[in-house]
């Protein structure tokens, strides 16, 4: 089975701003792909560019054994799209934007589409002048939840959804991973990442940080543990790999290189372990990780841009 | 007493905020009804600077229901004055009242749901705040009106008390109309619907008073607009019927108070009526999705046109008492050629409803823009749609309404003047007549797709491009624009039916032209990025 998606060093410049600078993505066939980066990383302009919207200024793209930019039209027969922000025409119903689009894409299967306004809770005669954020993004994941088109690229599409309706969408992306379709799962999301995604791309400033499995990025990582010893727990402290100790008499709370676990548990179980707690990281730390650095930049950068005013 | 005061605090700091944001939208509806009630003047003296050219004209006015219809009853026309509030009457209190109901719904009901109001609310700003700071600043808009009005007419040495008359009829009506808009507003919650409802009431008012001037003036008593006219300016006036005015106002304005105070915020009288639940069969293509997005514009132009084609046409069977020995008049006509006045009339009438109609193709072209500038486009271009057929679907929207257009226009002028000269066989000429000025039309389609296409971020420059053709097609020669710049407008270079002679090579050049410009426009929507 052929890559869903293919890009491949990935620039793109608008004016002075370089929004890809190097960008690579892969999607195997039948994965659920997260895409994750903070504002601004070029997660939107890399699906435009992967929708053919836009043109990349170099770099290399296979979508669907296709060209995105010639073959647009052939393409979007096998694709379906959800935007970040879904803006509708409105004077026209919830209803009718899903007929026009399921329409549009030549496959609009009725029984379907009368199933999901049910299970996403949707009226489809009010106009969309009238939806709130939320329902207008259910509006959205509908026109694409109802096709059966094989790769659904779908842009932070829960944003606005509540706790309810979020479980309601990630059952549906479950199916669809069932039935052996591809999706690209753009997402702040990291809970919702976490438990749809096989594979997830980190992305910083128009490149790519990281690719690989949740597992895989994991080992990068450290893991916390929580743990009572029977004795002092202070020949740790040499150890390669363990971070941030702390000891209180017996009860010990330190975080591990996973490169370096195995290690660290022997020299554990060597001091009488009463109880033990130990949690992998969660994409959450794992992201913070990533981008705790550039976050701390841009705070010492809007500092010294504040004293530099008079 | 207390309670009274606590609803309406913050209306002071409320009508400031207004008032500094709005300052150049209200300065331009002040300044241009008082432009338009001056400029009036300026060209009555013109046109008619002796007393004998008053008496013909007022001749002529008398016995044309058409002037009656659209003007109003015929009062002292042998006198300046009475040409001012002819001419400029009718029309300047429907501009006036226009610019009070389009102020009232967007200060009131589109603010409350875009959402904005809601936020206000949250703040210490009473329940009647929002209400009474719109009310305020609307009323002293129209106040400004009366005084500007009344200034322009005494600047220019017409009596006092007529003077006076006339700009308080005009403040008057403006504050009737933001007191029908502010009703509307508390019934539906879409301001859509406002504007409509209230615009429904003055397209009412404006018949109910035509018919009854053309017959012995009582029905006129059932329009408010009707009373405006009853206080006789420069006829010598009389001031009770502005009582009728005032207390419809009151009467508006306090029912509207006692409604805001009974309902939620964001909800109306009426719950709107819900859409339809699935698409109807012609939705479902990028052509059918076009129609259905531009439809309603298109029905308002043709409205518009369609009025404006039958004023014009009603006037066509007279227009040689009219002009008589004007020489001002007659020049302005003659720049059509033709053989008669009547066929000059008629040209400078077609080359002026289709630069009206203009507004729409560009409005249309420019949806490309507007539906790419809102993402809307990008979701459907992410559906097996080729850029080609997207905008190709919207642009026959563009270029077939601009035929429509021409075609009401044709129709409009035709049977008026048919009904009123007695002779029905015109109608079919005139209605192609008219649309030899398709090309022209199709033209500045074409200049703004090409635009849209290879230099987007400056699209509405075409809105400048049909200004300058407006100015120099109806106001040219009396600005003295040169020959050479007025032969750039594609309006000049049409042959002027049916006062000229159908010429095919111009008629061609213009197609090709603007075939030419699309098709750039096109090729380079599908080189460049969309977004």
């Amino acid at each position: 089975m052929s890559r869903a998606i293919t890009a491949l060093g990935l620039v793109k410049t608008f004016g002075r701003t370089r929004a890809l600078d190097g960008l690579d993505l892969t999607v195997e066939t039948g994965e659920v792909h997260g895409f994750l980066g903070p504002n601004g990383a070029g997660k939107t302009t890399t699906i435009r560019v992967l929708l053919g919207l836009l043109r990349a200024d170099a770099g290399e793209v296979v979508m669907l054994a296709g060209d995105p930019w010639n073959g647009a039209v052939e393409l979007h027969r096998r694709l379906a799209y959800v935007p970040g922000e879904v803006t509708l025409w409105p004077t026209l119903s919830g209803g009718e934007v899903i007929d026009l689009f399921g329409r549009l894409r030549g496959d609009l299967d009725r029984r379907r589409r009368d199933e999901l306004l049910e299970r996403f809770e949707l009226d489809p005669t009010k106009k969309a002048r009238t939806y709130s954020k939320g329902n207008r993004q259910k509006v959205g994941l509908v026109t694409a939840l109802v096709s059966d088109a094989e790769l659904l690229i779908l842009d932070e599409p829960t944003s606005g959804l509540d706790p309810l309706m979020e479980a309601v969408f990630q059952d549906c992306i479950r199916e669809v991973k069932a039935e052996g379709r591809t999706v690209l799962l753009s997402s702040h999301i990291l809970a919702e990442v976490e438990s749809l995604c096989d594979r997830v791309s980190i992305i910083r400033a128009g490149r790519t940080e990281q690719s690989g499995t949740l597992d895989e990025l994991r080992h990068l990582t450290r893991t916390s543990i929580i743990a009572e010893t029977e004795r002092s727990a202070e020949r740790l402290a040499d150890l390669p790999g363990v971070h941030s100790l702390e000891i209180d008499g017996t009860h010990v709370r330190f975080d591990v290189d996973t490169a370096h676990l195995d290690v660290a548990v022997q020299r554990l179980g060597e001091l009488g372990v009463r109880s033990l707690i130990s949690h992998p990281p969660t994409l959450e730390e794992l992201f913070l990780r990533h981008y705790g650095d550039q976050l701390a930049r841009e705070h010492d950068w809007v500092k010294s841009d504040r004293e530099a005013r008079p | 007493m207390i309670g009274a005061m606590t609803e309406l605090t913050g209306t002071a700091e409320l009508t400031r905020f207004i008032v500094r944001r709005d300052r150049i939208r209200i300065l331009v509806w002040v300044f241009a009804v008082a432009g338009l009630v001056a400029l009036t003047v300026v060209g009555i003296k013109g046109l008619y600077p002796t007393q004998a050219d008053l008496d013909q004209a007022a001749a002529a006015s008398q016995g044309n229901a058409a002037a009656i219809v659209f003007n109003g009853p015929a009062q002292s026309l042998n006198t300046v004055g009475g040409e001012v509030a002819f001419q400029a009457g009718a029309m300047g209190m429907v501009v006036v009242a226009l610019m009070s109901l389009l102020m009232i719904g967007r200060l009131t009901r589109g603010e409350e749901e875009a959402g904005r109001l809601e936020l206000l609310r949250s703040l210490p700003v009473g329940s009647c705040a929002p209400i009474a700071s719109a009310s305020f600043t609307v009323a002293a808009m129209n106040v400004a009106v009366g005084v500007a009005t009344t200034l322009a007419m005494l600047a220019q040495h017409l009596p006092a008390a007529g003077s006076l008359t006339l700009g308080t009829s005009f403040m008057l009506l403006g504050l009737v109309f933001g007191g029908v808009a502010l009703l509307a507003a508390q019934i539906t919650e879409n301001v859509r619907v406002v504007y409509g409802v209230a615009g429904v009431v003055l397209g009412a008012a404006f018949v109910v008073r035509a018919v009854g001037d053309i017959g012995d003036g009582t029905v006129s008593w059932f329009s408010p607009i009707g009373w405006a006219q009853k206080a006789r300016p420069f006829a010598g006036q009389r001031w009770w019927p502005f009582l009728l005015l005032v207390v419809a106002t009151t009467v508006l304005v306090a029912t509207a108070s006692v409604l805001a105070g009974r309902r939620d915020l964001g909800e109306g009288l009426i719950a709107p009526r819900p859409g339809r639940s699935c698409a109807a069969p012609s939705l479902g293509r990028p052509i059918g999705l076009a129609v259905r997005l531009q439809r309603g514009s298109l029905t308002g132009w043709s409205v518009g046109v369609l009025v404006a084609g039958v004023g014009y046409g009603s006037i066509a069977p007279s227009i040689d008492t009219f002009v008589g020995r004007n020489k001002a008049l007659a020049d302005m006509l003659a720049r059509a050629g033709g053989a008669s006045l009547t066929d000059s009339y008629l040209a400078t009438s077609f080359r002026t409803l289709a630069l009206i109609g203009t507004g729409f193709a560009i409005q249309s072209a420019l949806r490309l823009r507007s539906e790419e500038t809102s993402m809307r486009a990008e979701a459907v271009l992410a559906t097996p749609v080729s850029r080609w057929r997207w905008a190709t679907s919207h642009l026959t929207v563009a270029f077939a309404g601009s035929v429509v257009l021409l075609a009401l226009a044709g129709l409009a002028v035709g049977l008026s003047y048919g009904v009123v000269g007695g002779d029905l066989s015109v109608v079919p000429h005139l209605v192609g007549d008219a649309l030899v000025y398709a090309p022209a039309m199709w033209l500045l389609v074409g200049f703004t797709v090409a635009l849209v296409g290879l230099a987007p971020r400056g699209a509405v420059a075409s809105w400048a491009i049909l200004t300058v053709c407006l100015v120099v097609g109806l106001l040219g020669p009396a600005l003295g624009v040169p020959r050479w710049l007025q032969r750039l407008s594609p309006f000049e270079r049409t042959a002027q039916l049916p006062a000229a002679h159908l010429t095919y090579m111009p008629f061609m050049v213009l197609i090709a032209v603007a075939a030419a410009l699309t098709l750039a426009g096109l090729t380079g929507l599908r080189r460049r990025d969309i977004r």
